[in-house]
């Protein structure tokens, strides 16, 4: 059919099951925004171009679908890189649209124009300039099938206004052939069987979860081969939730922000078993070290991950959803070595939880640990980057894979609010809670006015120290505790930001005020902001 | 340290190059040369890319590479396998009572003079990279006024 390429853009995003695109306009992509205004798909107007990815991107991580977000050219399309690096970095599937120049005029340094495609390519898995309106159809189509298989990521695609306007001939195509791309990377039962051999000989084996596994959907699987095996399992940062915290094997995060029990099974494990992780150096920061103690067998659908960070000596380029099956059952019959695995699991039990004795101020672990009974560790929960980030992810006792959504790779303050948003907006059913920083809240505030606008319901729970905090505690450790530039003042007054918008507030102050204040806010309908008040001394582990 | 031949099938489009380029350069991959040129198929260039490095280095590249969508296949080629040719072209600066001399070593490394000043010739030589710095080596004493070359391009030989 004959349409304006506009038309067929949005036609492409119904077909593929779009419902909100996340965006900010600006003349290049009005276009873009008029045929969506015509069509079954919201627009959701956000207050930044990078909130509009992060929020896709919340949308994406909870959902699995791809996350569409758009801006103009030039400045709009330059705010998004942050998001889209992002998304990059921890393998969130995105479609990034964005306007640009009209093509007469690329390459003249033309009002707003940017290279959007020079400036994003070393940050998407690929990128796309749309010279021939015919073209932009089948671009499309590619675009949503490279950003959700393999190993997912952010696709950009660039749109001059004046192709935007041209008429094209739209007919769907089904499952683009792209020559060279082939995301499937079926697993082989010879592979398990190797891997399964390895574990059988291993004194000390451990199992490392990564995102991966969130991402293949391959948690249930994951939790079986746990749960059949016995073997102890720590998890990275983006791994969080593959099994249930609660999960009687499960020791918690590794790495530099990680906990002991978890550190402790990874310094004496003999065989490290990486499934769906980058080994990045939070996760692992001498990976010679590790090679020289443990054997290392590495499972990832990127074949490029494995054997970049760290040597290994089983290297397997695999699908986990397929792969995960296959081991569980070459390893039937098999129980891991009591001794080691029951070790681990008491130094689990051993551990100290927070507490709330401490006056004047709130332990934020420990709010965390009560949010999370609270809860039942069942909300969908965002956070910033800081400390706030890290108490949630050593305490809050996420009980479903795919949960917790945060900056995992690239670390970026102001993630957390939009995300949540996103994620709202995909399954308003939930119950989506954003983990904030001071410092990191105001970076994406302005976002509560779209949170306002477009009823996205999300509980903020804000820790108030004042203060940069997990840079301070660095300035504490590294530089003999002067502090420079991490003091954020005494404003704003909270409680006035969330009454401009019409958000019910609570403060608490106390742990002893910790249950009632959770409970005003999960009792209160709609979105509400709990002000939590912390020690700046507070520390991160 | 080693020299190794990778050869990749690209797609022709705009922007590869520097996809290519730019991965190199962002991932500290040391390149010693990049020659693109199209193939039999209008919509498919043949790239052949040195690398040096060690063993992990190329497997890194060959992966790297194979992640740009654009990338249709990347290969390493064994030196003992491969065909590889660079081209050069080389003004040298002459009179007439060292032409001939000139011309002489030119023939003997059955290279081309194309062409011909009173006071400077233009050589191409095609061949493996050492012949072009033996002949090099030859001719720098006439003094060498310009000189370029391509990066090597190589091919599989048949039936290996
Ligand atoms: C965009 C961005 N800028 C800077 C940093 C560096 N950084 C990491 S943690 C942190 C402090 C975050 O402060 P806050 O949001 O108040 O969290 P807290 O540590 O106090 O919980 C900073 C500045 C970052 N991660 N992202
Ligand atoms: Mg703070």
């Amino acid at each position: 059919m004959r349409m304006l390429a506009s038309k067929a853009l949005v036609q492409v995003l119904e077909e593929q099951g779009v419902r909100h695109i996340f965006g900010y306009p600006g003349a290049a992509n009005t276009p873009i925004l008029d045929a969506v205004g015509k069509s079954s798909i919201a627009h959701i107007l956000m207050r930044n171009e990078q909130g509009a990815v992060h929020a896709a991107a919340g949308y994406a991580r909870l959902t699995g679908k791809v996350g569409v977000c758009t801006a103009t050219s030039g400045p709009g399309a330059t705010n998004m890189i942050t998001g889209i690096a992002n998304a990059y970095m921890d393998s969130i599937p995105l479609v990034v649209l964005t306007g640009q120049v009209a093509s007469g005029l690329v390459g003249r340094d033309a009002f707003q124009e940017v290279d959007t495609t020079g400036v994003t390519t070393p940050i998407s898995k690929h990128n796309y300039l749309v010279k021939d309106p015919n073209d932009l159809p089948r671009i499309l189509e590619e675009a949503f099938w490279i950003a959700g298989t393999g190993r997912p990521g952010p696709v950009v695609v660039d749109i001059p206004m004046d192709v935007q306007r041209m008429r094209v001939d739209y007919q769907p195509q089904g499952t683009p052939q792209i020559r060279g791309y082939c995301p499937h990377l079926p697993a082989t039962d010879a592979d398990a069987a190797q891997l399964a051999d390895a574990i059988r000989q291993a004194e000390r084996p451990l199992l490392v979860a990564g995102g991966g596994i969130l991402i293949a959907h391959a948690s249930e699987a994951f939790a079986a081969l746990a749960a059949g095996t016995g073997l102890p399992v720590v998890s990275t940062m983006m791994g969080i939730g593959a099994v249930p915290c609660a999960h009687p094997r499960y020791l918690g995060m590794v790495g530099s922000h990680g906990v002991p029990p978890a550190n402790a099974a990874f310094a004496e494990a003999d065989l490290v078993v990486f499934l769906g992780a980058r080994v990045s150096d939070r996760t692992v920061s001498d990976t010679e070290a590790l090679a020289k103690r443990a054997a290392v067998a590495h499972v990832d659908i990127d074949p490029a991950e494995i054997g970049k960070n760290i040597p290994c000596d089983l290297a397997i380029a695999a699908d986990l959803a397929d792969f995960l099956p296959r081991l569980t059952r070459a390893l039937a019959g098999y129980t891991c070595p009591g001794g080691w695995a029951d070790k681990a699991a008491e130094r689990r039990a051993a551990m100290p939880l927070p507490d709330g004795k401490k006056r004047g101020a709130v332990n934020p672990k420990y709010l965390m640990r009560r949010l999370s009974e609270a809860t039942g560790g069942r909300a969908v929960v965002t956070t910033e980057v800081g400390q706030n980030q890290i108490w949630t992810a050593n305490h809050y006792q996420f009980a479903r894979p795919g949960t917790f959504l945060t900056s995992g790779g690239f670390g970026t303050m102001g993630f957390g609010l939009p995300a949540a948003m996103g994620a709202k907006l995909a399954r308003p059913d939930e119950l989506v809670i954003a983990i904030e920083g001071d410092g990191s809240f105001q970076m994406s505030m302005p976002e509560l006015g779209a949170i306002r606008q477009w009823g996205a319901e999300v509980k903020i729970v804000l820790f108030v120290n004042r203060v940069l905090g997990m840079v301070h505690e660095y300035q504490d450790v590294n530089f003999q505790s002067r502090h420079s530039g991490v003091d954020l003042g005494a404003y704003p007054h909270y409680p006035s930001i969330a009454a401009a918008y019409d958000i019910p507030c609570g403060t608490v102050a106390e742990n002893q005020d910790v249950d009632s204040a959770i409970a005003a806010m999960l009792e209160t309908p709609g979105t509400y902001l709990l002000e939590v008040l912390v020690d700046r001394t507070e520390s991160t582990l | 340290m080693a020299k190794y031949i990778l050869t990749a099938l690209v797609n022709n489009h705009a922007g590869i190059l520097a996809k290519m380029a730019g991965l190199f350069a962002r991932r500290g991959f040391n390149i010693d040369s990049l020659a693109v040129g199209v193939t039999q198929d209008p919509d498919i260039s043949a790239t052949t890319i040195v690398v040096n490095g060690d063993g992990h280095t190329v497997d890194q590249v060959l992966k790297q590479l194979s992640k740009l969508i654009d990338v249709i296949e990347v290969k390493h080629l064994p030196a003992e396998q491969a065909v590889s040719r660079e081209l050069s072209l080389i003004k040298v600066a002459c009179d007439p009572t060292n032409r001939s001399e000139i011309v002489q070593v030119v023939n003997i490394f059955r290279a081309k003079v194309v062409d011909v000043a009173p006071d400077a010739l233009i050589i191409e030589l095609t061949g493996t990279g050492d012949k072009i710095d033996a002949f090099e080596q030859m001719v720098r004493p006439y003094g060498i006024l310009e000189m370029c070359r391509t990066g090597m391009v190589a091919m599989r030989r048949s039936g290996q």
